[in-house]
């Protein structure tokens, strides 16, 4: 018989059983971040002064839309966490706390969607 | 969360614990903190890949007037800003995972490890910019 009283639970202090989850997400994509990153350097600096018919050529070829796509999900999710991490910290105000975790989320989606959007519409599109 | 905390216990004016001004600057400390600021900053820089993928998809005359914009001396300032920002936060990030192996602890090996960070995100940072400004496409101005 557990000697603990409900009343933790009614004041959700108790455990969330997610500790590690965030913890192993930001390994996870920053592993993957690494790569993708010097990626990303690599194909920036091929690109330099490149014309725009270039870039449309070199963003659709399958492979490299793969990657920027994968960058761009894997540095979001990465951002996301990192960004509540630095909310958490600094923010100890509720209701401004939870507007700015939900803000935190809508960008994170909102930058990767408008990137990998574009990157689709360049393999894709006309 | 924070208001269940606050009714918890005694209201007594206990000791805080001592803030950044009485410690004295330590190298892996200066790291930590640009490591959390470099990954501020390349939160906000995502906005710029953004930027330049979505400008590359509407057409060449927002895609010339985006790269017009970045060719600029504030673009280009702004752009080795964020070079650097990367690569700090990625070396930073590589010597977590080493830590994250338990290895490296010691104070020697901790020192070292700052510095190396800075040296080679600085280092690198130089490298790419150096090989574009200097390389046949080159960056006009």
């Amino acid at each position: 018989m557990s000697m603990r009283t409900p009343l933790k639970e009614v004041r959700r202090l108790g455990s969330a059983k997610e500790g590690a989850d965030h913890f192993w997400l930001q390994r996870l994509t920053g592993a993957s971040n690494l790569i993708l990153v010097v990626f990303l350097i690599g194909l920036t600096v091929s690109l330099v002064g490149a014309d725009h018919a270039t870039v449309k050529a070199t963003i659709a070829h399958p492979l490299v839309a793969l990657l920027l796509i994968l960058f761009l999900v894997s540095a979001a999710i990465h951002m996301r966490i990192g960004m509540q991490v630095i909310i958490e910290d600094y923010v100890h105000g509720e209701g401004a706390k939870i507007v700015l975790l939900m803000l935190n989320t809508f960008f994170a989606i909102a930058v990767a969607a408008a990137g990998g959007l574009s990157v689709l519409k360049l393999s894709f599109g006309g | 969360m924070a208001e269940a905390n606050a009714k918890r216990g005694s209201t007594a004016a206990r000791p805080l614990s001592p803030h950044l001004q009485v410690y004295s600057l330590e190298v892996n400390m200066v790291m930590s903190i640009l490591h959390r600021i470099t990954g501020a900053a390349l939160y906000v820089g995502t906005v710029l890949v953004a930027w330049v993928l979505v400008a590359a998809a509407s057409g060449p005359d927002a895609f010339a007037y985006v790269t017009g914009l970045l060719g600029t001396w504030p673009g280009l300032f702004v752009l080795f800003g964020y070079t650097w920002a990367l690569l700090h936060h990625l070396v930073g990030g590589v010597r977590h995972f080493l830590w994250d192996t338990g290895r490296g602890y010691d104070i020697a090996s901790i020192d070292l490890l700052s510095w190396a960070t800075l040296g080679v995100s600085v280092g690198l940072t130089l490298l790419i910019w150096g090989y574009v400004l200097l390389s046949a496409g080159g960056v006009d101005l």
